[in-house]
């Protein structure tokens, strides 16, 4: 189990546990403040003829919520998901393969996709897939009072002028996948693009913690 | 931001970590697993990034890599695995070695078979074998002889026995020259043991309560330190009539 606290004003604290399921080949399981996901991947594996690309690995994810079917809204947090791992994980190395990943939400209090997204990156990082580089996911809003805050919870998710969730690589903290709710004039956007980008650094040292700490266990 | 690979060694880096690796123009430097080429060449050096988290290792003089663990095995040309013969079909064997798709081996790949005089092997047998063939873009395919045409070693793998799986990492470790582990563990019960590089490994005791208990003790000594091993392997002693 891994534990850190984020600045109190800027995200909630976070923690995340490696490898908890035995039967996937990655596993991870990621909690910002009540929010908790579990991703799990599976990878390279056997691909359906029909489903097979020539020249590099098929990509699936599969978001479940905690009750009920998967509806329309897990549909497109699936794509948005697939296209950030797409833009990250190596798949020419292994063509006509599959990678899978299935996220479960656990308890959702706010910033869910971007919770996604980090369960997700921990899960392929588990599996020992080739990446280009690692990827994070953060969530922030614009109150009615015109401040940015990070990692939202559900109520002032509810309460807030918009909601964006940014994907963020960690090679020159590039912008992968945006996805905006409400209504923000274009400066608004670009400021918070630029102080997202400087949150993701927090959690990336997390990262970087956490696999320390998972390779000083098992080296001898 | 490029981090000097020679200080790197030992710490754990990310995918995507640039590392610079001081090479002076005539020397050869040898990358492994984990790092793949990514950025400009600087005049100083050549710039590498890692693929995978983990442990950064050096072997002298230039062989570097990354160390990562890994469940799902992919096939590596030269690499000696265990695996499940799944189908017959005319003169290939289907084999299933534990990667994306089913490995091919042929039936005169085994030591003195000839068209008239095929190799006794079922659906459901256990074959040790070695990639001739294995790059991303081709069917993976394994052979049972070596270059001179002998089995040294390999073939179907005997009756009875166990067969388990356990990571990539472990199957290495267990692999390498006087691994303490099966020395010790030998002592206590006398065991045969094939080590696939594909994680899975076959046991066979004199019993088969004895089989199973090298068993647990090979798959749990992934998660123990030198020392709790050496606990266990005390306690098992005590109970060794």
């Amino acid at each position: 189990m891994e534990e850190a606290g984020g600045e109190t004003q800027l995200l909630r604290p976070f923690c995340c546990e490696h490898s908890l399921l035995s039967r996937p080949d990655g596993s991870a399981c990621f909690t910002q403040g009540d929010t908790t996901v579990l991703a799990a991947v599976y990878g390279p594996a056997e691909v359906k003829v029909s489903k097979e690309i020539f020249d590099k690995a098929t990509l699936d994810v599969l978001l479940k919520p905690k009750v009920g079917l998967p509806s329309v809204a897990e549909k497109s947090k699936e794509q948005m998901i697939r296209n950030t791992c797409e833009a990250t994980i190596l798949t020419a190395l292994h063509p006509r393969s599959s990678i899978t990943v299935v996220l479960q939400v656990i308890h959702d209090a706010g910033s869910l996709l971007s919770c996604c997204l980090n369960a997700a990156c921990m899960a392929l990082m588990d599996a020992g897939l080739p990446m280009k580089s690692v990827f994070c996911g953060i969530t922030c809003v614009i109150d009615s009072g015109g401040d940015i805050l990070f990692d939202p919870t559900t109520k002032m998710e509810k309460e807030a002028a918009a909601v964006f969730t940014f994907s963020i690589n960690s090679v020159e903290k590039q912008l992968l996948m945006s996805s905006t709710k409400g209504s923000y004039s274009v400066e608004e956007l670009q400021q918070c693009v630029a102080m997202c980008q400087k949150a993701a650094e927090k959690i990336f040292q997390f990262y970087r913690d956490s696999v320390s700490r998972k390779y000083s266990k098992l080296s001898e | 931001m490029a981090r000097d690979a020679a200080e790197a060694v030992g710490e754990t880096v990310l995918a995507g970590d640039l590392l610079t690796f001081p090479v002076a123009p005539g020397d050869k430097l040898l990358c492994g697993p984990g790092l793949r080429r990514q950025g400009r060449a600087h005049a100083s050096g050549s710039g590498l990034a890692a693929c995978k988290c983990g442990v950064v290792r050096r072997k002298e003089p230039s062989v570097y890599w990354v160390e990562s663990q890994q469940k799902r095995y992919v096939p590596a040309k030269g690499e000696y695995v265990i695996g499940i013969v799944t189908t017959k079909s005319g003169d290939i064997f289907k084999v299933d070695v534990g990667g994306s798709e089913q490995a091919s081996l042929s039936y005169l790949a085994f030591e003195g078979a000839t068209k008239r005089n095929r190799p006794n092997v079922q659906v459901g047998d256990l074959v040790f074998a070695q990639f001739v063939v294995a790059n991303k873009d081709m069917e993976p395919e394994l052979v049972c002889i070596d270059s001179c045409g002998r089995s040294n070693g390999m073939g179907v793998i005997g009756p009875d026995g166990l067969l388990f799986k356990v990571s990539l990492s472990i199957a290495r470790k267990l692999l390498s020259p006087n691994c303490e582990v099966i020395k010790n563990l030998g002592e206590l019960y006398p065991f045969e043991i094939v080590i696939g590089m594909n994680g899975r490994i076959w046991v066979k005791a004199k019993t088969i309560k004895h089989t199973l208990l090298v068993a647990n003790v090979l798959e749990s000594c992934e998660n123990m330190t030198t020392e709790q091993r050496k606990c266990v392997f005390k306690k098992l002693s005590e109970n060794v009539p």
